[in-house]
């Protein structure tokens, strides 16, 4: 009977303190807007899907502790939230960072958007940034921002050191031209993958003309396995080089086992596969990492763009050392070229003297550039698709599939 | 002579069951399992990382407590992660091993979805979440009704079949996605984020209110229905020897359909709020592991729902004090670290568990010295 009755009342004091604290709600919630103005208690806050373990996340990290270093904030000035899923979990999570003093807030992952958007109609005095997001420009909050990269320069320039090292394999006999196919194992059927792939084949094939791609995705982010079960079946299936879209090591290390070259993503490989691996390109997110923080502790915010694309002149967009031991001859000259054109704005990605789709060349394409999914935004003029344009977006909206010479698996 | 000694010789340590404990008794052993967990926890970290066990427990509860709203962020996981854990017990009463709470709540959650998603705004807000609480209590309750179905007719292993279900709802989620998010992302915006139709309401200014006064309603029922009624007593009686059941006249195959149904409508109700009260969204991981936790708590519960409210607490307490650990910049921790503590808490609550049934008696000196006279 005591049992019962010590459950009886420990259940009513859970159902109390409920009532209690709602009660007190109204009172305190006003005191945390007054601050954050300052800029010597300035902070900022890092939301991430996942931990170190996860290379997309250690890329946002490095970049976080670098901007850090390089702007002389103390450790606890930099907050870190990790393993954040992207569900409400991560406008709790955002609620929190400014109950910490956060003045800037950045969160790293596509799916956390819609919740950083709640927070930062919560929050108008603490700026809100958000990676790979697409509507910022759209909704036009003055805390509220997207950024990205111009990274399809960067894969085009990867996919020359790819089309190099092809031209080598046919120059030694070990494949015909017409063997030279590139193997390429994509997360998801997205505009991002499909953007980079395209990207990439055009700068292999900017260099070997007979080369053809085969394309297997694994509809998942993150899955060591996936990634290289399918970079197995592309090789099975003839491909003689490995590229990927996808953030473990499964393709890389399946690569080298199978001693086929690979080119890789965000973070060099050279460790995975030392007789195999090419190069890597990836996006450096300590530029904007700076910009942001020195904007807001400035006290100029809302300067903040809505959606900001770096590239290689930001120093956003960055290829990975050579591994020279795999790569063919005068392929570190060939993409200094290359890099040189893409500062200088002569070289375009998507030339549309370059590539067709059905045997035709494009002359108008609406893209789908405010995110309800139909394409309202023609975005070709003056002979080239504008990816990640100025005055568009910075996430990518190239999701033509596929143009000549790249097929599914 | 010395074989003789051997069989009478009494082992150092022997175990004898013991009678019914006082109920203040066996909490004490509980509090002091959960303590010494703590100072064991907190010792290895400080033995690996140098961090001292006062700043641990410290970043621990300002994890939890440490703000008004930190307070009420723990209030509505636990109270999600009870609900859960309510819904699944009246079928591990029945030993119905349930483990397919992850999906039943998934499908409920989906069910939800599926409604916001096409109705949009042409209903009223009260309209639409009634519509949704409808077609979730249905999905949840057919998710686990084709499990229950199938154990009482052809007596089928009810584990695997559950565990199965899960990752079908999984499958079933993606595929929605895919379907409603042509561009590919697989990434579903919350719905009617505008007009806010299917989303239940901030109560008293509190977002989450709701959501937890609903749970603690559920769990004053579900410890009514469990205690005080016939179907409460079915259900134990089934689960104690369905043979004794049967003999005493109650219709087995029924009793285990009808609480499996009713154990998949609850969880299809937590999918409801998961949707309704939360994330207004869905996605793959929306129930995030709860669906298994959910057995832990109800278990070390004893499948009393009382009960379950103080496991739920814990385990929540656990669970964001690990991810304050990781988050402290000054502690410069990583995330397994607060999973270690935590698994090594948990399993001094199961090791208590055998102090409470059990008398571990040590032998007697006196004895001792008897033997070796001998």
């Amino acid at each position: 009977m005591s049992k019962k009755i010590y459950a009886l009342l420990l259940a009513a004091v859970m159902v109390l303190s409920v009532f209690a604290f709602a009660g007190c709600n109204e009172t305190t919630e006003n005191s945390s807007e007054a601050g954050g103005e300052e800029t010597n208690d300035f902070k900022v806050g890092f939301i991430f899907l996942h931990d170190e373990n996860s290379t997309y996340d250690k890329n946002f990290m490095d970049a976080a502790r670098e901007a850090q270093t390089a702007l002389g904030l103390t450790d606890e000035q930099v907050i870190f939230k990790v393993n954040i899923p992207e569900s409400s979990a991560c406008y709790d999570a955002a609620c929190e960072l400014v109950d910490e003093g956060c003045d800037l807030i950045f969160a790293d992952s596509f799916g956390h958007e819609a919740f950083i958007f709640q927070a930062a109609q919560e929050f108008p005095e603490v700026q809100f940034c958000h990676a790979t997001g697409t509507s910022a420009h759209v909704k036009k909050l003055a805390n509220f921002h997207n950024a990205f990269a111009s990274i399809y320069e960067g894969r085009y320039v990867a996919g020359i050191a790819a089309g190099m090292k092809l031209n080598e394999m046919i120059a030694a006999g070990k494949i015909t031209a017409e063997q030279a196919v590139i193997g390429y194992v994509g997360a998801f059927d997205y505009a991002e993958v499909v953007s980079g792939m395209t990207s990439f084949f055009l700068g292999a094939r900017s260099v070997c003309e007979s080369a053809t791609m085969k394309v297997k995705y694994t509809n998942s982010w993150f899955d060591i396995a996936l990634e290289r079960e399918a970079a197995l079946a592309l090789i099975d299936s003839g491909c003689v080089l490995i590229s990927q879209h996808a953030d473990s090591e499964g393709a890389p290390k399946a690569c080298e086992e199978r001693k086929i070259p690979n080119v890789a993503y965000n973070i060099s490989t050279i460790s995975m596969g030392p007789t195999t691996a090419i190069i890597s390109s990836k996006i450096d997110w300590t530029p904007y990492f700076k910009l942001i923080i020195e904007k807001t502790k400035s006290g100029k915010g809302n300067e903040i763009p809505f959606d900001w694309c770096g590239g290689f002149n930001e120093g956003s967009v960055k290829v990975t050392e050579l591994n020279t031991a795999v790569a063919a001859e005068g392929t570190q000259a060939a993409l200094d070229k290359a890099i040189a054109d893409f500062k200088a704005g002569t070289l375009k990605v998507f030339d549309t003297s370059k590539f067709t789709v059905n045997g035709e060349t494009l002359t108008e394409y609406l893209a789908d550039v405010d995110g309800d999914f139909t394409g309202e935004t023609n975005v070709i003029h003056d002979g080239f698709f504008d990816e990640s344009a100025k005055d568009q977006r910075s996430a990518p909206y190239f999701d033509i599939k596929y143009i000549d010479g790249i097929s599914a698996l | 002579m010395s074989n003789q000694i051997k069989a009478s010789h009494e082992p150092l340590i022997h175990v004898t069951k013991r009678d019914a404990m006082v109920w203040w008794k066996s909490w004490l052993i509980r509090i002091i399992a959960v303590i010494a967990a703590m100072m064991v926890g907190t010792a290895f970290t400080w033995i690996l990382t140098g961090v001292s066990p006062i700043e641990i427990v410290k970043t621990m509860f300002e994890g939890s407590f440490g703000t008004e709203r930190k307070i009420w962020i723990f209030l509505k996981d636990s109270a999600m992660l009870l609900g859960i854990s309510l819904a699944v017990t009246p079928a591990f009463k029945m030993r119905f091993w349930n483990t397919g709470a992850e999906g039943q709540v998934l499908i409920g959650a989906l069910a939800s979805v599926t409604c916001m998603f096409y109705l949009g705004d042409k209903l009223s807000n009260v309209v639409t979440l009634l519509i949704m609480l409808a077609a979730s209590i249905v999905a949840g309750a057919i998710w686990a009704g084709v499990a229950g179905f199938f154990k009482a007719k052809w007596n089928t292993n009810e584990t695997l079949f559950t565990l199965m279900m899960n990752y079908v709802a999984m499958q079933l989620v993606a595929f929605c996605i895919m379907k409603w998010v042509p561009s590919g992302s697989m990434v579903l915006s919350p719905l009617n984020s505008t007009t806010q139709t299917g989303w239940l309401p901030s109560v008293f200014g509190q977002k989450y209110l709701l959501n937890i006064a609903i749970v603690l309603v559920i769990t004053v029922i579900m410890f009514v229905y469990l205690k005080f009624s016939k179907h409460g007593y079915e259900i134990s009686v089934v689960g104690e020897s369905e043979n004794t059941a049967r003999y005493i006249g109650i219709n087995v195959k029924k009793v285990i359909l009808r609480t499996v149904i009713i154990s998949g409508a609850l969880c299809g109700i937590m999918g409801w709020l998961y949707v309704a009260g939360l994330d207004h969204s869905i996605e793959t991981g929306t129930v995030g592991g709860n669906g298994f936790t959910a057995i832990m708590v109800s278990w070390l519960a004893k499948f009393h729902p009382l009960f379950m409210v103080v496991a739920s607490l814990l385990i929540c307490f656990l669970q964001i004090g690990s991810g304050a650990l990781a988050s402290n910049p000054s502690l410069k921790l990583n995330s397994s670290l607060g999973d270690i503590i935590t698994g090594i808490i948990i399993l001094f609550i199961i090791g208590s568990e055998f102090f409470i049934r059990y008398k571990v008696n040590f032998r007697k000196k006196h004895k001792e010295e008897a033997n070796k006279n001998a």
